[in-house]
């Protein structure tokens, strides 16, 4: 089977945001594959491992997100691509990211394409439904199981809580929902190997693909911290004249009762 | 210029969901003052054209078909692109919710458009109309706008106040018949968890237990809290992870996104996780036994000490004060 998973490099979840000029300041942060994305390669790698067939890494983005490629290969993926479009593109949003991986996956013929539901950092969740329209394949969001029989897929999709059992066929592109699997972790001998395994790098004039049709329909005009909020009141006391308060508070102060 | 906007109303067990309505609103800013469509998509809608009309919108277009009873990006999108390409709209508003976080990309790459999810305020209006959403689980926020083709946004749920309600409005409520072929998702079954009652993600208060509640018994006082107050409760994943209670009630970034007046979080120490579906909250209360935890860092107001010696007073006090 051949199996594409999209991953992005993202900020650490724990790490502290800081803005400056209208800007996220990147210097000195740590950063990690968007955790969305882990489920949907361990998932890659189960998929393989029971089917046969290689499962390939692929990120958009800068040098930097080698790194991330060099762990999903530890964890078992076979091959790893970069489009790198640093030197070509200012400013990407979902639909010309989509454009972009949709150009260099469509003479790929794969069977099957991961994602995770949403990155941490953007947060909007569009660029795998994106990739499967432009593809014409069909896409099944926030899954949290996954049953390949030949070609037909056996899926559970987490809705708002509620489950919905689905049937489907390849080729597909899903997005992974927390509760899917449990990622591993890269082994010693799993990062030794990662070194040997392929990692291509590819630019914007590799592909089929006009800088003009890769022009940004939105625009992000500023970034900015949410309003400091006033230090919480922790209240004090015994716990019956705490409660008293509280609900006081709730209704003159804050008004929400 | 004006702008000509069309909503997706959506509806749950047959009565539209809250965010309808304030898709409605979003979308009579994008307007500055031209015309709102709603559009409504199911097996039987066209009853509830009306209540779109009431809550803003000049005209409804409805599409009926079997295969529309359940959502499937396949169907509704073939449903809803019909529409569009009668109406030709200028922008398009949907609500932040499962279908629409599943529909919309789908939607905007046809439209070859941009798309702004998850918008939680939107500053001026019509062509200068300027979206905010929370980016990083909430710890910063972006202003963004469409350089260029169709605006297309998704509001999140309670953060854009509907219009009021006023039943002398009226307009037109037709019905599009569309072809709907080549589904390629079947869905077998839809296990429902979600409770009956407050809807999560619209309830105006939440009382949320966390790994401290300790039981599935321990959320019986959470609840008589929520029924207290008219609100729903809602879980941590630790809480849903131990078994005290079901996935459905998950807040945070894997769960649901609330945005209540007033969060109780009892035993719930503040992963960051857990704050990315709830810190837009306008007041949140934290009851933690441990003063060092991370929800107080958000809290409006703090109580240190045991949830459940805590939570059952505070039931009795809101009692004491409805009696007066
Ligand atoms: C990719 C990913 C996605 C995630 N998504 C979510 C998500 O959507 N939602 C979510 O919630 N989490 C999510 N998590 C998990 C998150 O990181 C935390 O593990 C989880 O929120 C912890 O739940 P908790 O606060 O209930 O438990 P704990 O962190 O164990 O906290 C329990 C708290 O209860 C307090 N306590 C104990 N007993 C009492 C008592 N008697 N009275 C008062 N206080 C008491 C303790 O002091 C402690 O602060 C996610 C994690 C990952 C990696």
């Amino acid at each position: 089977m051949n199996i594409y998973v999209l991953v992005k490099r993202t900020f650490d979840t724990e790490e502290r945001i800081v803005v400056s000029g209208g800007k996220i300041q990147e210097d000195g942060a740590e950063f990690i594959i968007n955790p969305y994305d882990e489920y949907a390669i361990e998932e890659a790698i189960q998929v393989r491992d029971a089917h046969g067939g290689e499962v390939t890494v692929l990120t958009m983005g800068g040098e930097e997100a080698e790194k991330q490629l060099r762990t999903a290969l530890a964890m078992g993926a076979d091959k790893a691509v970069l489009i790198n479009v640093e030197d070509d593109i200012d400013e990407l949003d979902q639909f010309t990211s989509a454009q972009i991986l949709a150009d260099y996956l469509k003479d790929k013929n794969p069977d099957l394409i991961l994602a995770g539901n949403v990155a941490i950092d953007g947060g909007s969740g569009q660029v795998g439904p994106r990739v499967a329209d432009l593809l014409d394949i069909n896409y099944v969001t926030t899954i949290t199981k996954l049953e390949i029989n030949g070609t037909q897929v056996s899926i559970v999709r987490d809705v708002e809580g509620d489950s919905e059992v689905i049937e489907t066929s390849l080729p597909l592109l899903v997005t992974a929902q927390q509760g899917l699997n449990e990622p591993r972790y890269p082994s010693l001998p799993g990062i030794m190997k990662a070194k040997k395994k392929p990692l291509d790098e590819v630019e914007l004039d590799d592909l089929d693909i006009d800088e003009d049709d890769v022009v940004a329909k939105t625009e992000t005009i500023d970034i900015y911290l949410p309003p400091k909020k006033e230090a919480g009141r922790v209240l004090e006391g015994d716990i019956s004249a705490q409660v008293t308060e509280l609900v006081q508070l709730l209704r003159t102060e804050a008004k929400v009762i | 210029m004006t702008k000509k906007v069309i909503v997706l109303g959506e509806a749950r067990e047959g009565v539209l969901r809250n965010v309808s309505f304030e898709a409605i609103a979003a979308a009579k800013k994008i307007s500055g003052g031209g015309e709102v469509v709603a559009i409504l998509l199911g097996d039987s809608v066209q009853a509830l054209g009306n209540e779109m009309i009431h809550y803003g919108a000049d005209r409804v277009v409805t599409v009926e078909h079997p295969h529309l009873k359940t959502y499937t990006s396949d169907g509704y999108s073939q449903a809803f692109m019909a529409v569009v390409e009668n109406e030709k709209p200028d922008a398009v508003v949907f609500g932040h919710t499962a279908l629409g976080k599943d529909l919309s990309p789908k939607v905007a790459s046809k439209l070859q458009s941009g798309l702004i999810s998850d918008v939680t305020d939107i500053e001026g209006e019509g062509d200068g109309a300027v979206f905010i959403r929370p980016i990083f689980s909430g710890k910063a926020f972006e202003k963004v706008k469409i350089k260029e083709g169709i605006v297309f946004v998704t509001v999140r749920p309670n953060n854009i106040e509907p219009l009021a309600h006023d039943d002398s409005r009226s307009g037109d409520v037709s019905s599009v018949s569309v072809d709907i072929t080549n589904l390629r998702t079947i869905i077998k079954e839809v296990v429902r968890k979600s409770t009956e009652g407050v809807d999560l993600s619209e309830a105006k208060v939440i009382v949320a237990g966390g790994r401290g509640v300790k039981s599935e018994d321990g959320f019986e006082p959470l609840k008589e809290l929520a029924d207290l107050l008219g609100g729903a409760v809602g879980a941590s994943r630790g809480a849903c992870d131990a078994d005290y209670c079901d996935y459905s009630l998950q807040i945070g970034q894997t769960g649901k996104v609330v945005t209540p007046d007033l969060y109780i979080a009892a035993g719930i120490s503040g992963a960051i996780q857990h704050l990315a579906g709830m810190s837009n909250s306008k007041i949140i209360v934290a009851i933690n036994k441990d003063p060092e935890a991370n929800i107080f860092k958000v809290a409006d107001y703090g109580i240190v000490g045991d949830l459940f010696e805590v939570i059952p007073m505070l039931t009795e006090e809101f009692k004491k004060m409805k009696s007066n």
